[in-house]
């Protein structure tokens, strides 16, 4: 089975994978330091959080592009994976030289003598990568189950999507928590940073670097792969029927809970991967990624890359991520107005996003250019 | 036991004996029962607020009775109590609903639109494996010709017209193979001429499936009806043939007066 649309969209695939896995972590080893060609490790680290925010657009996209289903809570299940990725990295620290402890130093802080049981499995990288995919996939199992049977839709399950992010984020904010008779750390407010070792290698090293970027885009190619072959299957079809009018699909004796909870649920494993391969590169995690704005930036990103569409949210949130950095740093004052404005006028003006764009401007195009060539054709006649 | 006599003369597939629904109080169905026998083509009609809708989401298990019962008769006095089956497993009983406004999928073609409507496992591993096979291909055909949509398969079907529209949803219905089609207002936004080739349709399924049509449009009840029933305030005024209920006093007062005061 073919799964791509086009020819070109699969030479594009092979070839957005030949530049990111080979090309550019090769001009970070071969080419010297002082050429044009040289790609610094820095600049890997940050197109590595850039492709990590861009299949987190591609989880939300999965949601709202395909199902309808507006959701806010695609940070949580980001920072979640990242969260669980970052308890094995702190575990990997080693023992602190200056206070002379093995556990994790807020921990030591806040009066812990020995590591808590919850934690302890986390020392495991095989289970740590099992938890990054289980925690976000359970929450979205648990809060998707009870939401989808409610018959929860539109813009109120957007609305309780965010009261989650809102409740976990601030649950995440205190030093300890207790939920279910167990306490919890997870650092408070300062969250997981300093990692020293990532499976056996120095987390600073350059090619430990190397190794992270390529990982992020193999995954980004994965998903994209996967998001293409169930669009060709029967299931992206009801996905989209689901989409425009889920009455009708119930009533063609499908069971929309089933089918929304299933994407719900992949949708968070895919943000909680995704989470895991940020936390390395940036070298921290805390409960600002799980913020309620955090989730709209996402929202913004599939808005203006094209929302329904498998290219628009890996555009949107690179593009919008790289404007950040800029105008974060050329305007920091003003640059959450210029986020809101893009946004506005994305969506007063751009109904298809940046990939929508050549489409809509295509009539303009078209006549400029019947005007050149009625010009020109006129000319042929007159000159004989 | 008068029940029992009349399943005995008649083979009827669907019962409903009376069933009340209240909402907040007011009383949308009121000790309604209805039958209908297989093969039979069912207009019903009343006034707005006569309780139609609620009917059908009965039927369709979208709301439950407070009071009576729902039974579809299946064959060889097999019953289901209709009472009891969830939502998505109306349509795997064989009851198909036509909603009033047309509800299609818009960004898929008029094929996949059929297609997603056949009758093949709906899980999800089964969608996800799916492979499209001769008979389903030679289904979807089918039904395009009797809708009459054979010449845009490949449309998507939010570019179709409103009639076209219509038509392709009575087709996702055929595509299940339906014992009964529940038909809301078919004719609603048709031109004079879609509106009679509509009634063509409906009559040509008529034998082979059951079939209940709510309409107002009182000239396209005539060209359809054979038996009419007439909801009022819940519950049956009047049934019998078009002429029938079109001269009873009762039927003319609470509805067709209304109209004819009006015009």
């Amino acid at each position: 089975m073919n799964i791509f649309d086009t020819k070109k969209e699969l030479s594009g695939f092979v070839l957005a994978g030949f530049i990111l896995m080979g090309l550019l972590p090769l001009s970070n080893t071969i080419v010297p330091e002082d050429s044009i060609f040289h790609v610094a490790g820095y600049q890997l680290s940050l197109w590595g959080k850039y492709i990590t925010y861009a299949v987190l657009a591609m989880s939300l996209n999965l949601l709202w592009g395909y199902t309808g289903l507006l959701c806010l809570c695609q940070s949580l299940f980001f920072a979640l994976g990242g969260y669980a990725f970052g308890m094995y990295l702190m575990l990997q620290v080693g023992v602190d030289p200056v206070y002379n402890t093995a556990l994790p130093d807020f921990m030591d802080f806040l009066g812990y003598s020995e590591l808590p049981g919850y934690w302890k499995p986390f020392k495991n990288p095989v289970f740590t990568m099992l938890a990054v995919m289980a925690v976000p996939g359970l929450v979205a199992f648990v809060f998707g189950f009870l939401a989808f049977q409610s018959r929860i839709k539109g813009v109120y399950f957007s609305i309780l999507t965010q009261a989650l992010t809102y409740a976990v984020c601030l649950l995440f904010f205190q030093n300890k928590f207790t939920l279910l008779w167990v306490d919890f750390t997870f650092g408070g407010n300062n969250g997981f940073t300093d990692f020293k070792k990532i499976l056996g290698a120095n987390i600073n090293d350059a090619s430990t670097t190397r190794w992270l970027f390529i990982g992020s885009t193999a995954f980004m190619l994965i998903v994209y792969a996967l998001i293409s072959i169930m669009l060709k299957t029967k299931f992206g079809k009801v996905q989209q029927a689901i989409r425009d009018s889920e009455n009708r699909v119930r009533f063609s004796g499908y069971s929309t809970t089933t089918y929304k909870l299933f994407i719900f649920v992949l949708s968070g494993v895919i943000a909680g991967i995704a989470g895991a391969f940020y936390v390395p590169q940036v070298g921290i995690i805390n409960p600002g990624e799980m913020t309620a704005a955090k989730s709209l930036d996402v929202v913004v990103w599939v808005a203006l890359g094209g929302r329904g569409t498998k290219f628009g949210p890996i555009l949107g949130a690179i593009v919008v991520s790289m404007l950040k950095s800029y105008a974060t740093r050329a305007f920091p004052d003003s640059w959450l107005i210029i986020l809101g404005a893009i946004f506005i006028l994305v969506v007063l003006f751009m109904p298809n996003g940046l990939v929508g764009l050549p489409k809509q401007l295509a009539p303009w195009i078209n006549r400029i250019r019947g005007k050149e060539r009625r010009a020109n054709t006129r000319k042929t006649v007159t000159a004989p | 036991m008068v029940l029992s006599l009349i399943h005995k003369s008649t083979p009827l597939i669907l019962s409903v004996d009376g069933v009340s629904k209240s909402f907040d109080g007011f009383k949308a169905i009121n000790d309604l029962s209805f039958y209908l026998e297989e093969g039979e083509l069912r207009t019903v009609i009343g006034p707005n607020g006569a309780g139609k809708s609620t009917f059908m989401d009965l039927i369709t298990a979208r709301t439950r009775p407070d009071e009576g019962q729902i039974t579809l008769h299946l064959e060889e006095g097999h019953d289901v109590d209709l009472r009891r089956v969830r939502e998505h497993q109306v349509s795997q009983l064989g009851i198909g609903r036509k909603f009033q406004n047309p509800t299609v999928y818009a960004s898929h073609s008029v094929y996949d639109n059929l297609l997603l409507s056949l009758n093949n496992n709906r899980g999800i591993w089964a969608s996800l494996r799916f492979k499209e096979q001769k008979r389903d291909r030679e289904k979807i055909f089918e039904v395009m010709k009797a809708i009459r949509l054979q010449d845009v398969k490949g449309t998507l079907a939010g570019a179709l017209s409103h009639g076209q529209k219509q038509w392709l949803e009575i087709g996702m219905l055929l595509a299940q193979d339906p014992k009964i089609m529940l038909v809301d207002e078919p004719a609603a936004g048709m031109s004079d001429e879609e509106t009679d080739r509509t009634g063509e349709l409906l009559l040509g399924l008529a034998g082979k499936h059951s079939l209940i049509v709510i309409e107002h449009d009182m000239e396209f009840v005539r060209q359809i009806a054979s038996r009419v029933t007439v909801l009022h305030q819940g519950s049956v005024l009047k049934e019998g043939d078009f002429d029938t209920v079109r001269s009873d006093e009762k039927v003319v007062e609470v509805y067709l007066g209304r109209q004819a005061r009006k015009h």
